[in-house]
């Protein structure tokens, strides 16, 4: 019974190492102050007055040009080299306390291999107002056939 | 005579108001719907080849939208690889089109993927004619009567899309 009672306990022990490093390397875990959810960004974006953020996309541009929030710009993806360099030079004459959101919505928030390359690029940088929208599944799913504004093209 | 014209009147009127708010509201069929035709499409495969989905009439189509970064169309494509090499004698063509903006990731995937299928890279416009590519994986299984069977969006059970595969094969 103590046997048991030890190896329960060390597995929970494990469990929770586990989930504090997990928490730790990703910032952006579901959840995380630094995400910003659709329904608040269109309320932010459609609000009479304050400031409105600079909306970076760091998806593909084939998803872009079918369907991209109006305002936002085209960087180029995360996962690129090219697409970094791209945000480097985008942001580099901004003030860091610019409020900026950065999006993809290619694949389901897991997976997506761009918004964490970018996030990690601003921080680096050392901008200190960025939020990363959270796209749970698709930009498909979650922005357009949520009837949120967009718009087409380059 | 006059209550009768009056009734049609009516009944036009009731109909044309739930035709307008059924197409205001949304839940008019989008094209890329099962039942619909597949749209048709012209491009160019990796290899230079022309692909189009006329090629393909009477047989079955499975057509996958996807890309070399993305991690659940990476999880799908050894299935599909199977899948050609398992149906096509039986009439099946797996078509890939891919959503990277470059086609050397996709080469060297093709390469290294040991992909039996033509692949060509996607446009706008292709996108659009199938209701819009925003989100990654998006199978179709189109029938040999050319319209869409089912469309899978998100990483698919394969032995579901396997059984629909073998359901439309054995359709003749």
């Amino acid at each position: 019974m103590a046997i048991l009672i030890r190896k329960l306990a060390l597995m929970l022990a494990l469990g929770v190492i586990v989930a504090t490093a997990v928490a730790q390397t990703d910032e952006l875990a579901p959840g995380s102050p630094q995400l910003i959810n659709p329904e608040d960004l269109v309320k932010l974006l459609q609000a009479p007055i304050g400031q409105k953020p600079l909306i970076l996309n760091v998806g593909p541009s084939l998803i872009y040009m079918q369907a991209h929030i109006p305002g936002s710009e085209y960087i180029g993806a995360g996962s690129d080299k090219q697409g970094v360099e791209s945000l480097r030079r985008r942001v580099k004459s901004l003030a860091h306390n610019t409020s900026i959101v950065l999006y993809c919505g290619c694949c389901p928030w897991g997976h997506c291999p761009n918004v964490r390359p970018a996030y990690q690029e601003l921080q680096k940088a050392g901008f200190t107002k960025v939020k990363v929208l959270y796209i749970a599944d698709n930009f498909g799913a979650d922005w357009v056939q949520k009837g949120y504004p967009t718009i087409k093209g380059q | 005579m006059r209550r009768v014209i009056l009734i049609i009147i009516a009944i036009a009127l009731a109909v044309g108001i739930y035709e307008v708010s059924r197409h205001r509201s949304g839940t008019s069929k989008p094209v890329s719907s099962p039942g619909n035709p597949a749209p048709e499409f012209s491009l160019t495969d990796l290899d230079g080849k022309p692909l189009r989905l006329a090629d393909y009439q009477g047989k079955v189509v499975l057509l996958d939208f996807w890309a070399t970064w993305c991690v659940p169309c990476r999880a799908e494509i050894p299935h599909f690889v199977d899948f050609q090499n398992q149906y096509r004698e039986q009439g099946l063509q797996v078509v890939g089109i891919s959503m990277d903006d470059d086609a050397k990731p996709v080469r060297e995937f093709y390469q290294q993927f040991k992909m039996n299928y033509p692949v060509a890279l996607g446009t706008d416009k292709v996108a659009a004619a199938y209701g819009g590519i925003l989100g990654l994986p998006i199978t179709f299984l189109i029938g040999r009567d050319g319209r869409i069977a089912a469309k899978y969006v998100g990483e698919t059970q394969m032995p579901v899309v396997e059984a629909e595969v073998k359901a439309l094969l054995q359709a003749k």
